[in-house]
């Protein structure tokens, strides 16, 4: 059992919490994800890492409530247990290996889209605290959805807003800000780490293949195990075949195949609401907290 | 009595079972297996005990059996086997020791395994315990993974006074008894527990949740850990995919994701939230024993299923039982059969099969005949569902973070007889090093682990 030791809702349906486990705290690095089980019927959802405290031994996860497991996840509160709580899974973002002067030299952008800026925090704090600032891009569909500005702020270069329908910030698409930056405001950089919606990685990629940025993403798609054992997370990376739990969850975005991990995002979308007739998802029927 | 003749057995029957999950097989009676046990010569020189893994001392438990005293059978099956009532269940008996029982050469061979089992089950619910630990001797051992092999390398080694600790990267223990052997044949709750729950009651702890390589390394567990070695026994669990057009489509599973959903997870219960997809006509490729629980468990989850499989029937590598049971429920075999593409919809969603038939050539390296395809004899017949059961390899997890720590081509970790590994102190065994093997195989390498690591703590 694991405890919720702190509690914070960032913006609606999406919610942080910080998790007792001492251990997963101990072995974090960015670009990582645990695993949780709410309770004993639950299933296995896969979380970034957003931030670890190796000395309180915690872990926080930021929450997007989309269907039923991160619904029943949203009625924990501090001082509730988690059932099972797995990590830290995947391969850690490339540059943690990198020589740091090296690193020292480049350019860095960060995109983050809605609940992806969750997991860009731990990123760009990672870079500050090696004398680097990296410029950070949030993106959200309106004003309210955009979370953790004021830490972002703290530890990032620049820091740009976009928001789809321009009640805060710049108004548009980080498509549309990136090239803002690149094109007209003459930015140059050598890399840029994106995570967010599948779609969004999808466009985000689709431009700085044009702009010819290196783009690292972090992908979502369906797990099970988390550990390479069952396949149901395979993405197509350049031509290849590859398990996004243990071979990522970041890749080279130039070489993922896009349409493809889209459309296997949806594989269990119409099970889940068809159990128990219209939109009610198998957890909502049965599984008490 | 006809001493030809085996005792026949209950099983539930193949149109009531194929929409459950519960037991095929019912089990003796006291009587039904004293007199199956009576059948037994009791010979001089058992040819039996020649062909199981484990040496078990097959005449000496069931003469136990066919005089009454079954707490005794379990016992003497304790003395070579931790997981009885596992092993008589799910070994491949027909081609270990009922192969050579001299019975079978003019009649049927004693049923061994049912014989196990019974005393194995009569035991379990009898409360008779089997084994007790000595006193704790004060040294520290590790044990990586919950499966047959490593529950029977911690079982001997806390019966010896080691202070034992499992580390399973699943949330639940059990290995492949747990997530992959289906309900059916297997039951978790009354079998599987049970022998965790003697594991713990012998003093071994069980870490849930924690995965070595990523949550703790080899090295942490000598240097934080304090243990004095450590015990590998992670099994082959990273699924193979054939690499033909169309196997990324929306509807394309490997076993292990299927039966994962299914059986760790629960998925074929209404109450439990993960979600599993079976479609209407299922094919499953493959023929051993993964490929037989895919397709039974598609087939009690409502779903039409084939399997496809390259070889004859003569070749399916699974359980001689498991092939007649799926039979009787209905299964259809798509023999000396080969897929070689998927064929999607235009959403991306399976809607065929695309195969070729096969013929036998000559004998292979394995010294199975080589199937080879027919020219000209494509065809496609319609699924929504495809699952692959075409075998699985060790992860490299484990050995990509443990220096020095060796392993072969096929990526499974380099160990003696004995299981000791490239690393000192640190030894391995089961499906890690063999590769995708059997039950009595895992169970035989852990418990000759326990006694190389037991040696080498006291050397
Ligand atoms: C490596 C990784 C890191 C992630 N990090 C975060 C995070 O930090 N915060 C966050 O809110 N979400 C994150 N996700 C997504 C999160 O796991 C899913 O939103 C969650 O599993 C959906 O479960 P549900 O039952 O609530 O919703 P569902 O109704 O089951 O699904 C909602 C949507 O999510 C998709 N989905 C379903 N199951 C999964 C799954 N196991 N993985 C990914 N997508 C799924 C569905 O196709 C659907 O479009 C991450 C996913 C992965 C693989
Ligand atoms: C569907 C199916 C049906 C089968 N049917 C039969 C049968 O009828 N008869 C038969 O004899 N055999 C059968 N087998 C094969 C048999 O189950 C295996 O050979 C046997 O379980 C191997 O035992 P093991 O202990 O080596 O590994 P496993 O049972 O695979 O256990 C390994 C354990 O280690 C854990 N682990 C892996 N990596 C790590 C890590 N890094 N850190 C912590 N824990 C880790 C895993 O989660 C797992 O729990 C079947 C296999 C499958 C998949
Ligand atoms: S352990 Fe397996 S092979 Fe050995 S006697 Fe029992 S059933 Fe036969
Ligand atoms: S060979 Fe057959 S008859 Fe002889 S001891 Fe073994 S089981 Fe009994
Ligand atoms: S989630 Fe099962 S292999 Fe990646
Ligand atoms: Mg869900």
């Amino acid at each position: 059992m694991y405890k919720i030791v702190d509690k914070k809702n960032l913006a609606p349906n999406i919610f942080s919490m910080d998790i007792l486990a001492p251990r997963v705290a101990q072995s974090a690095q960015p670009g990582q994800f645990v695993i949780v089980i709410a309770d004993e019927k639950g299933e296995r959802v896969p979380l970034t890492i957003c931030d670890y405290d190796t000395e309180k031994g915690t872990v926080t996860i930021v929450v997007q409530s989309t269907g039923c497991s991160t619904k029943k996840m949203a009625e924990y509160n501090v001082g509730d247990y988690f059932e099972d709580f797995v990590g830290p899974l995947g391969q850690p973002s490339e540059y943690v290996n990198e020589d740091l002067n090296e690193l020292k030299k480049k350019k860095v952008l960060f995109v983050a889209g809605g609940v992806g800026t969750a997991p860009v925090y731990p990123q760009a704090r990672w870079f500050h605290e090696r004398g680097i600032d990296v410029d950070v891009i949030i993106g959200a569909k309106t004003k309210e959805l955009v979370i953790l500005e004021e830490k972002m702020s703290k530890v990032a270069g620049n820091l740009y807003v976009a928001t789809d329908d321009g009640s805060y910030g710049f108004k548009g698409m980080v498509t549309n800000l990136i090239e803002d930056l690149v094109k007209n405001q003459g930015k140059k950089y050598d890399f840029i780490v994106c995570i967010g919606p599948m779609i969004m990685m999808k466009f985000v990629c689709k431009l700085t293949k044009e702009l010819g940025i290196k783009t690292i993403v972090s992908l979502n798609p369906i797990m099970v195990d988390g550990t390479g054992m069952c396949g149901a997370c395979r993405v197509s990376v350049g031509n290849e075949t590859k398990f996004a739990c243990v071979d990522g969850p970041e890749f080279d975005g130039h070489l993922v195949n896009f349409d493809e991990a889209l459309r296997r995002q949806t594989q269990y979308k119409s099970e889940e609401s068809e159990k128990g007739g219209q939109h009610v998802c198998k957890c909502q029927q049965g599984g008490a907290k | 009595m006809d001493r030809f003749k085996r005792t026949p057995i209950a099983e539930q029957a193949p149109k009531v079972r194929s929409h459950n999950f519960k037991e095929v097989c019912l089990g003796y009676t006291e009587e039904e297996a004293v007199a199956e046990a009576k059948r037994c010569l009791n010979c001089k020189n058992p040819q039996c005990m020649t062909k199981c893994p484990v040496s078990v001392n097959i005449p000496e438990f069931i003469h136990e059996i066919a005089e009454g005293n079954f707490a005794e059978a379990a016992k003497v099956l304790a003395k070579y086997t931790a997981l009885p009532a596992v092993c008589g269940r799910v070994c491949p008996q027909e081609s270990q020791c009922e192969s050579k029982c001299v019975l079978g050469n003019k009649g049927d061979a004693v049923a061994i395994g049912k014989l196990e089992r019974f005393a194995a089950d009569w035991a379990r619910e009898h409360n008779i315990e089997v084994a007790t630990a000595k006193e704790k001797n004060g040294h520290k051992v590790a044990v990586i993974g919950s499966g047959p092999a490593g529950i029977t390398c911690a079982g001997d080694l806390a019966k010896e006074g080691y202070d034992v600790t499992i580390y399973e990267a699943l949330h639940k223990p059990g290995g492949v008894l747990v997530y992959g052997i289906p309900e059916f044949r297997l039951p978790k709750d009354t079998v599987v527990k049970h022998e965790i729950e003697n594991l713990k009651k012998l003093g071994v702890k069980i870490e849930t949740n924690v995965i070595v390589g990523r949550t703790i390394t080899i090295d942490d567990l000598f240097e934080k850990g304090n243990y004095d070695a450590v015990f590998i026994g992670s099994g082959a669990g990273l699924p193979k995919f054939m690499g033909i057009p169309g196997e990324n489509y929306n509807g394309v599973f490997s076993a292990n994701e299927f039966l994962t959903r299914n059986n760790l997870m629960k998925a074929f219960k209404d109450e439990y939230d993960t979600p599993i997809k079976v479609g209407k006509k299922v094919a499953v490729v493959g023929g051993g024993n993964v490929a037989m629980d895919a397709a039974r468990t598609a087939k009690r989850l409502g779903a039409e299923v084939w399997i496809v499989y390259r070889r004859s029937e003569e070749e399916l590598p699974a359980r001689a039982e498991e092939v007649h049971h799926a039979k009787e429920e209905g299964i259809n075999f798509e023999l000396l059969t080969n897929p070689i593409e998927i064929v999607g919809d235009e959403k991306g969603w399976v809607k065929g099969i695309k195969c070729v038939r096969m013929e036998l050539g000559e004998p292979d390296k394995s010294g199975r005949r080589r199937p080879e395809p027919i020219e000209g004899s494509e065809f496609e017949f319609e699924v929504d569902t495809v699952i692959m059961a075409l075998g699985t390899s060790p992860n490299p997890l484990i050995p990509s973070t443990t220096k020095g720590l060796e392993v072969d081509k096929r990526r499974c970790i380099v160990a003696d007889e004995s299981g000791r590994t490239s690393r000192e102190g640190v030894f391995a065994g089961g499906d890690a090093v063999t590769g995708a093997a059997t039950v009595i195989l895992a169970m035989g390498a852990g418990k000759e682990a326990a006694a190389a690591i037991d040696e080498y703590i006291n050397k």
